[in-house]
């Protein structure tokens, strides 16, 4: 592995390690490129987006009553209904438009469905635009690590929410807070099944069954299926699999079902709580008892158990290796070096899981600064970086979202709780290329009219830009074409 | 040397990794054969764990209703005395009644982890542990009959499924507007990647797919929509009651369709696979599998009625990753279980019962008290249908394509 020289290491550091060069920005760097880095890690996390944020409780909340409404809306085939939001809808609409004014449910769905939007939307021009993109980027990892996806309808609204509550004022601190902070998340919560997870034996079930009729057989466990009492072992299995000691870890069925049982009672509050749309805990809900996991007994009472067990999970080795592993895939390579993953790991190790540590880790090792780019970027990491070389940020959602979903990975849908793929044979079908390309095409004919395209890739790729695709810019017959051909170049598609 | 055919040459190359058998020498005799070019082969993946017990209800099986409670079917369409077809697989059950559908009931990859993912990894790379391979089986399929036949594969969607990714270019597509022909960025850009491994062969199999796609899709009802593969609508909210399932089975059909016009053209793949998502039904199951199901039967519907003549030639497999918990669980849903039911169907398929056993529902014929139990190897399906449909030979498929799997028998006589 030959070392790259100042020049270059200023180039990898930002588009390496941070989201792609915005103009100057690989000369700031160059000066001390690891120092350029180190000085993004921050004890208070990341980065918020811009704009005015809503909490996961308020836009839960106003879910809740979207939905109750347009069941009203149902039954009762009339406009008006309670809530504010309808009403206020309602109001604007009414005179001027017929249709959607004998629809406010809809109006309010649409609402709903912008507030989705525009928190993605702000997402992407902090990563167009942010002076550290090597932050944002750390912050991406973990919430892909911790993937809450809107596939489901009401996460949706609540991803936003989700990784600027949970996810970004953690991503420097102990693991074990950041997970913590995520699992207990209504986002989670509602994602992975648990706030409808009740123990078989807690009071609430006893009461539910109390209340069932007296048939056996089948009548009573329809009843229990209507009544929803019961165990879900979606969240338990998934910590355990995708965000903790990995699949390899050494657990067990059974481990998953007690795991199940200890995390009842962890759910998402009613008005009647006070807490509307936050996370609460259920004493009624819990199961009681002991729980064994991993060999390790647990009899902590209530919230306490789930909280020593994910302690526990987050100290162990398997979950160092695992997620060490990851963080080298993502930064370095598909296939990382096992020399860099026990470099993190020792890390982690030594400082119990502090990530502020793991990062420093990173910056520092060498496998880290390999010349040759090993990571081929995802769609979002593409887009971004192409708002970056232009010097821009994405006006509205319609300029990155619609290609996002066509190159695949739609805006806050990751297809499964795993999250987003890595790897480049994910990314790098014909069908995805042939769609980058025609993005490109139009994205540089809207951006790159009369700026010079050898500039752009200079300040885009500096030394990482090869002698071929520096010709065939100079070459190219228009500007956009240059731009064009600078997005799709082999190293500008990788990093 | 030199006077070898680029066939005949990778011919040897792959007779010599296995030592020439004599099946393998036949095969190119059976090559000259145009019926055998014609043979079509599509694999839908169906991810998170398509719940088997919902797929094909056995209403006929006495412990189903109990163990199923509030989730048991009971307006299933009827295929025989002990199952049935969930209410929104009608074009399905309607090519069932034809002959033309089968259900594999009790079917399983080698993986007993229940994660998805795992799962999922074993299925398309039909290895018989997780990590022991990284390419897909279905792309070793077309490698091994590209010495012998011309052989095309596509993957319908923004990414290509892992079934087949592997030594072999295959074509992607997904709905989009189409390149210009004219521009020059696509040769220059070809140009540029004449010495990347990675981004040459896609771009230029990408270009080559665009071109037949303005065929393969000329005249279709409505336009594809690539965001409705996936589980959630736009943004995760449904656009409105009625109006956004109607224009999601449309979307699912004329994707389908799509998939079938590529696969008439000229020079068209003769092996496709195709990935839906979203079938991890942890809660309200009901509901959920309504829609996924609906889309499946869409799709299916639109692979069917855009063959035409073509649908003679071919086997389409659906199958999933694993099947779902016997018992409903504490959320209206199930959890993740072991086997569940795959499909088979094609204008190619000898009409026929269940495939496989069912082991029945009864308490102790259930997979670790939980599971319906698994009584048949998916390879073995798999192999069955390459072995006999597209004329694979066995030495390939018990070595190459499925690994190490030589005690696993494939399921003969089903085309």
């Amino acid at each position: 592995m030959a070392l790259a020289d100042q020049d270059l290491k200023a180039a990898i550091a930002v588009t390496r390690f941070g989201l792609g060069a915005k103009p100057g920005e690989i000369a700031q760097a160059r000066q001390d490129p690891q120092g350029y880095l180190r000085a993004q890690i921050r004890r208070s996390g990341a980065d918020q987006p811009p704009g005015e944020a809503a909490t996961s409780a308020q836009r839960m909340a106003e879910f809740r009553e979207y939905r109750r409404d347009r069941k009203d809306a149902r039954v009762e085939k009339t406009a008006d209904v309670g809530a504010p939001r309808l009403k206020a809808a309602q109001m604007e609409t009414g005179a001027q438009n017929q249709t959607e004014a004998r629809d406010p449910v809809k109006v309010v769905g649409n609402m709903l469905r912008q507030d989705i939007s525009s928190d993605f939307t702000a997402r992407t021009q902090l990563g167009a635009s942010t002076d550290a993109s090597f932050r944002e980027r750390w912050t991406l990892f973990w919430a892909n690590h911790f993937t809450v996806s809107a596939t489901k309808a009401i996460t949706g609204t609540i991803v936003g929410p989700f990784e600027e509550e949970a996810i970004r004022p953690n991503v420097f601190g102990r693991f074990m807070d950041l997970l913590g902070a995520a699992e207990s998340h209504p986002a989670m919560l509602t994602y992975l099944d648990q706030i409808q997870s009740i123990g078989p034996n807690s009071q609430f079930a006893m009461f539910a069954r109390r209340r069932a009729p007296r048939g056996v057989g089948q009548a009573g466990i329809q009843e229990a299926v209507q009544r929803k009492v019961g165990l879900n072992e979606n969240l338990a299995r998934e910590i355990m699999e995708l965000h903790t000691v990995g699949v390899d870890g050494g657990y067990t069925q059974a481990d998953v079902t007690e795991f199940a049982r200890a995390m009842t009672g962890l759910s998402i509050g009613s008005e009647r709580d006070g807490v509307y749309g936050g996370a609460v805990f259920r004493e009624q809900a819990h199961e009681p008892g002991e729980r064994t996991i991993m060999g390790v007994g647990y009899n902590q009472r209530g919230k306490g158990q789930t909280n020593a067990i994910l302690t526990d999970l987050a100290a162990k080795p398997q979950t160092a290796r695992f997620v060490c592993t990851k963080l080298a895939r993502h930064f370095v390579s598909d296939d990382p070096s096992p020399a860099l993953v026990a470099r993190l790991e020792s890390a982690w190790t030594v400082s119990n899981g502090d990530l502020a540590h793991v990062a420093e880790a990173l910056i520092a090792a060498p496998e880290a600064w390999d010349p040759t780019p090993r990571k081929f970027k995802t769609p979002y990491e593409f887009i971004v970086s192409s708002f970056r070389a232009a010097g821009g940020q994405p006006p509205n959602f319609q300029s990155f979202g619609p290609i996002l979903t066509a190159l695949g990975q739609k805006p806050f849908s990751a297809p499964s709780p795993k999250g987003w793929p890595e790897d480049a044979q994910s990314w790098a079908a014909p069908d995805s290329i042939v769609k980058r390309m025609q993005f490109a095409q139009a994205f540089s004919s809207a951006t790159a009219r009369d700026r010079d395209p050898r500039i752009l890739a200079s300040d885009a790729l500096g030394e990482r830009l090869s002698v071929e695709t520096a010709k065939a810019i100079a070459r190219a017959e228009s500007r956009p074409e240059g731009f064009a051909l600078l997005l799709m170049s082999p190293e500008f598609q990788r990093r | 040397m030199t006077a070898f055919t680029p066939s005949r040459r990778s011919l040897l190359a792959t007779a010599a990794g296995f030592g020439l058998s004599l099946q393998l020498l036949a095969v190119p005799a059976l090559a000259a054969d145009s019926g055998l070019n014609k043979k079509k082969m599509i694999v839908v993946i169906c991810r998170g764990g398509m719940d088997g017990l919902s797929v094909a209800p056995p209403i006929g099986d006495a412990d189903y209703h109990g163990l199923r409670g509030g989730l048991a079917l009971s307006d299933g369409l009827p295929l025989d005395g002990t199952f049935a077809l969930h209410p929104q697989l009608a074009s399905l059950h309607a090519l069932a009644k034809a002959g033309e559908a089968r259900i594999i009931p009790a079917v399983a990859t080698p993986d007993r982890a229940r994660s998805h993912f795992e799962a999922q990894d074993v299925l398309e790379t039909g290895a018989a542990g997780v990590y022991s391979t990284t390419s897909g089986w279905l792309n070793r399929a077309v490698e091994t009959l590209s010495a012998h036949r011309k052989v095309d594969a596509i993957s319908i969607g923004p990414t290509a499924p892992l079934l087949l990714r592997g030594k072999v270019q295959t074509a992607s597509w997904s709905p989009g507007r189409g390149v210009d022909a004219e521009a020059r960025l696509p040769s220059l850009l070809q140009d540029l990647y004449r010495n990347d491994p990675l981004l040459g062969p896609a771009l230029a199999r990408g270009l080559a797919t665009e071109t037949m796609a303005k065929d393969a899709t000329a005249g279709l009802s409505g336009p594809a929509q690539p965001a409705m593969m996936a589980a959630g609508k736009a943004g995760g909210l449904k656009a409105g009651a009625g109006g956004g399932v109607q224009q999601g089975r449309e979307a699912a059909m004329s994707l389908g369709q799509s998939l079938a016009g590529f696969m008439r053209e000229p020079d068209g793949p003769t092996v496709a696979a195709i990935a839906l998502d979203g079938f991890d039904s942890h809660a309200n199951q009901a509901g959920l599998l309504n829609g996924r199901l609906a889309y499946l039967d869409a799709v299916l519907d639109g692979v069917h009625k855009g063959l035409g003549p073509e649908w003679q030639n071919t086997v389409v497999l659906v199958a999933t990753e694993f099947g779902r918990t016997a018992r409903v669980n504490g959320t209206g849903g199930t959890d993740h279980g072991t086997a569940s039911t795959a499909l088979i169907l094609g204008g190619a398929l000898k009409p026929g019962g269940i495939v496989g056993d069912w082991p029945t529902l009864k308490p102790g014929a259930l997979f670790e008290n939980r599971d319906v139990a698994p009584t048949l190897d998916m390879r073995s399906l798999f192999k069955g249908v390459l072995a006999e449909h597209m004329a694979l030979d066995r030495a390939a498929l018990d070595d190459r394509i499925f690994p190490s799997s030589a005690t696993v028998k494939p399921v003969l006589g089903l085309v």
